[in-house]
């Protein structure tokens, strides 16, 4: 599902040019759940955001379903991102002044080619979602009348909307308390297991990375370290 | 993302901070309310200059020695002396001028005019009867000028309705006797008795018939003012013809013109000492001073819509950075650079276009309150309406481009991090 050959992402030039990754091979499989772990300045927050399409590699290739993104230009990056990935932030990002379902419905609006809802449907899918993280009866709330748990299973509500193969966590857990954390966890790992989801989640918590499938531990632009964890069902050696 | 949710985003986005789209409004609303107003009032004003002008027709014609000018204007009488009494019957010769219905030659001064202790300065103007058809005057009490009264000089005035009230006040004027200084050294002054006062006429073609003052010619010429050249003929300071039709109007100008030319010893094609006028030439000459005010209360109204934009503006940059974090969102879940585009875009329109339709209500309202006033007309045409809207939308565009360019080219990485 995701396949990257030798990538490398350099920021900067001359004296001043960081090199972000130094050369990551990775393959994710359909169905899988990777965290990526790693100090700050690692190069996980980079790698992300190269397989959420929100960046380009400096070099290397990056195959998304078969699908060549590395040479993709902003449009087409744009395309991919609606119709691939759901992103989940740490910070949750809701509108401030739109309800939950408005916020459910609003990646629909984005969605191009075939896989477009028509708008009279997009309340129902909206809800659908919305009942999936157990929020079935807070559709009119505001973020302000949410928790911060509810405000999370919000945006993952969102982020699955228009049904991507990838949901991209950054930090889900860390702007939340155990309780709440674990609530989204649960609902991230039910996601996983009864819908196939594939998750890929950027965390420091090594408690959050453990309950991975898989964990990749980031040094300087490099993978350092892989462990899978075969204590989870479905759990295989990936990597080149 | 389509046009109806692009709509329905920018409207959210608008509402989301109702006193501040509110008040960026206002600069657009101010803009153009204040080009409707103004371009209504310029119109109306030269409308209103026109039309006296224009009066009832526009067949008249004036022939003036030298350079014309304006009525109303004093003229030292030596300059008057190339056009004679005599050339102003010749027009009025149907042999001659084929197309002149009507010949009113004129010699008016200022002079002090008194009755009792009340003291005007006023023009006296010596006139045939032929004046009151030509320029449409009524008599409301007494007689006007008569041809008796031409031929014997007489000591005889017909007083406009404002003259009449600012010298008598209530007292009826008809058979007192009015004196009028005679200019110059050891002048005196002369009595006239008052035969006539005209009825009100708002609206005059090149005269002031309420604030008029008239006598006979000869007595203009002869008893008041020195009205003759060096040869002892009696001068005219302007002859006012009417042409049979408007469309014989330039016919008759150029019969006129070659009459005098050949009655002063000029050739056909040389310049002559005197000045052939229609009112169309007048007509041209006003308008292109009304339309220089008009252009000029366009322009000043337009620059309040300058700045009305520049608010909008102003305001755009001001949320685009305030929903950095937004249109990083919106570019995660797959917004184009195309759809941040509109929907900012948008918002700019939205903006504009609303404030441009309060912006007419305000305008036109504006432009009605001041023709109802009085104090001058006011013309609403749909041109300036249209070109009040035409302006803010292209306003919106304008100022609404650059912000909008700078949310759709924010990188989405950068915008989700923003603070």
């Amino acid at each position: 599902m995701i396949a990257i050959q030798n990538m490398t992402k350099v920021y900067g030039a001359g004296e001043a040019e960081v090199h972000a990754l130094a050369g990551v091979s990775l393959e994710i499989a359909k169905g899988e759940w990777v965290a990526i772990a790693g100090p700050s300045g690692s190069g996980k927050s980079t790698l992300m955001h190269i397989i959420g399409c929100l960046d380009s590699p400096t070099s290397g290739a990056y195959s998304l379903n078969g699908v060549e993104v590395s040479g993709m230009n902003d449009t087409q990056l744009a395309a991919v991102r609606n119709r691939e990935i759901g992103f989940v932030f740490q910070s949750f990002n809701l509108l401030s002044r739109v309800d939950a379902l408005g916020q459910v419905m609003l990646p629909l609006q984005y969605q191009r080619g075939e896989k477009r809802l028509p708008r009279g449907e997009r309340a129902k899918r909206a809800r659908e979602m919305l009942e999936m993280v157990g929020l079935g009866d807070r559709t009119h709330h505001r973020p302000t009348e949410l928790s911060g748990g509810q405000q999370q299973r919000v945006a993952i509500a969102r982020a699955l909307a228009q049904q991507p193969s990838i949901l991209l966590a950054d930090e889900p857990t860390g702007n939340l308390d155990s309780k709440s954390g674990a609530d989204v966890m649960d609902i991230l790992h039910r996601l996983h297991r009864e819908q196939g989801l594939t998750v890929v989640m950027v965390t420091h918590d090594p408690k959050v990375a453990a309950q991975a499938q898989r964990a990749i531990y980031m040094q300087d632009g490099l993978i350092a370290e892989t462990q899978v964890n075969s204590a989870l069902p479905g759990a295989q050696q990936g990597g080149a | 993302m389509d046009w109806l949710e692009s709509l329905n985003t920018a409207w959210h986005g608008l509402n989301a901070n109702k006193i501040r789209s509110g008040l960026t409004m206002l600069g657009v609303i101010i803009g153009v309310a204040s080009v409707i107003a103004l371009l209504s009032i310029g119109q109306g004003v030269q409308e209103s200059i026109t039309g006296s002008i224009t009066g009832a027709g526009s067949n008249l014609l004036f022939v003036a020695p030298g350079s014309f000018q304006m009525g109303g204007v004093e003229s030292p009488s030596g300059s008057a002396a190339s056009l004679t009494y005599a050339d102003a019957q010749a027009i009025a010769d149907p042999r001659n001028v084929p197309d002149a219905a009507l010949v009113a030659p004129e010699f008016g001064m200022n002079t002090q005019v008194i009755f009792g202790s009340a003291n005007l300065n006023a023009q006296v103007t010596g006139i045939t009867p032929t004046y009151q058809p030509a320029f449409g005057l009524e008599v409301a009490r007494g007689r006007f000028i008569s041809e008796s009264d031409v031929n014997s000089r007489s000591a005889v005035a017909v007083l406009g309705s404002q003259a009449a009230r600012d010298l008598f006040g209530g007292f009826d004027p008809l058979g007192q006797k009015i004196k009028v200084a005679i200019p110059g050294v050891g002048g005196g002054r002369i009595a006239l008795t008052v035969v006539g006062v005209l009825a009100p006429k708002e609206g005059s073609r090149s005269a002031d018939p309420d604030n008029a003052i008239l006598t006979p010619i000869t007595t203009a010429q002869t008893k008041i003012f020195e009205g003759r050249n060096a040869l002892g003929e009696p001068t005219v300071i302007k002859v006012n013809v009417e042409a049979v039709s408007e469309e014989r109007v330039d016919a008759a100008a150029n019969q006129i013109t070659a009459l005098l030319l050949r009655r002063h010893g000029f050739g056909p094609d040389e310049e002559g000492d005197f000045s052939v006028t229609t009112q169309a030439d007048l007509l041209a000459t006003v308008q292109q001073v009304t339309n220089i005010l008009v252009v000029f209360l366009g322009a000043i109204a337009a620059i309040s819509l300058l700045v009305g934009g520049i608010g909008i503006m102003n305001i755009m940059l001001v949320s685009v950075t305030e929903r950095t974090r937004e249109i990083g969102l919106r570019k995660a879940m797959g917004a184009r650079k195309v759809d941040i585009l509109m929907q900012f875009l948008l918002e700019a329109i939205i903006l504009s276009l609303a404030g441009g339709a309060v912006g007419i209500a305000l305008g036109v309202g504006i432009a009605l309150l001041v023709d109802k006033s009085g104090v001058t007309n006011a013309i609403i045409t749909s041109q300036s309406v249209m070109l009040a809207v035409s302006f803010s939308v292209a306003v919106g565009l304008f100022f609404g481009i650059y912000p909008a360019n700078h949310a759709a080219g924010l990188k989405p990485i950068e915008a989700l991090r923003y603070e």
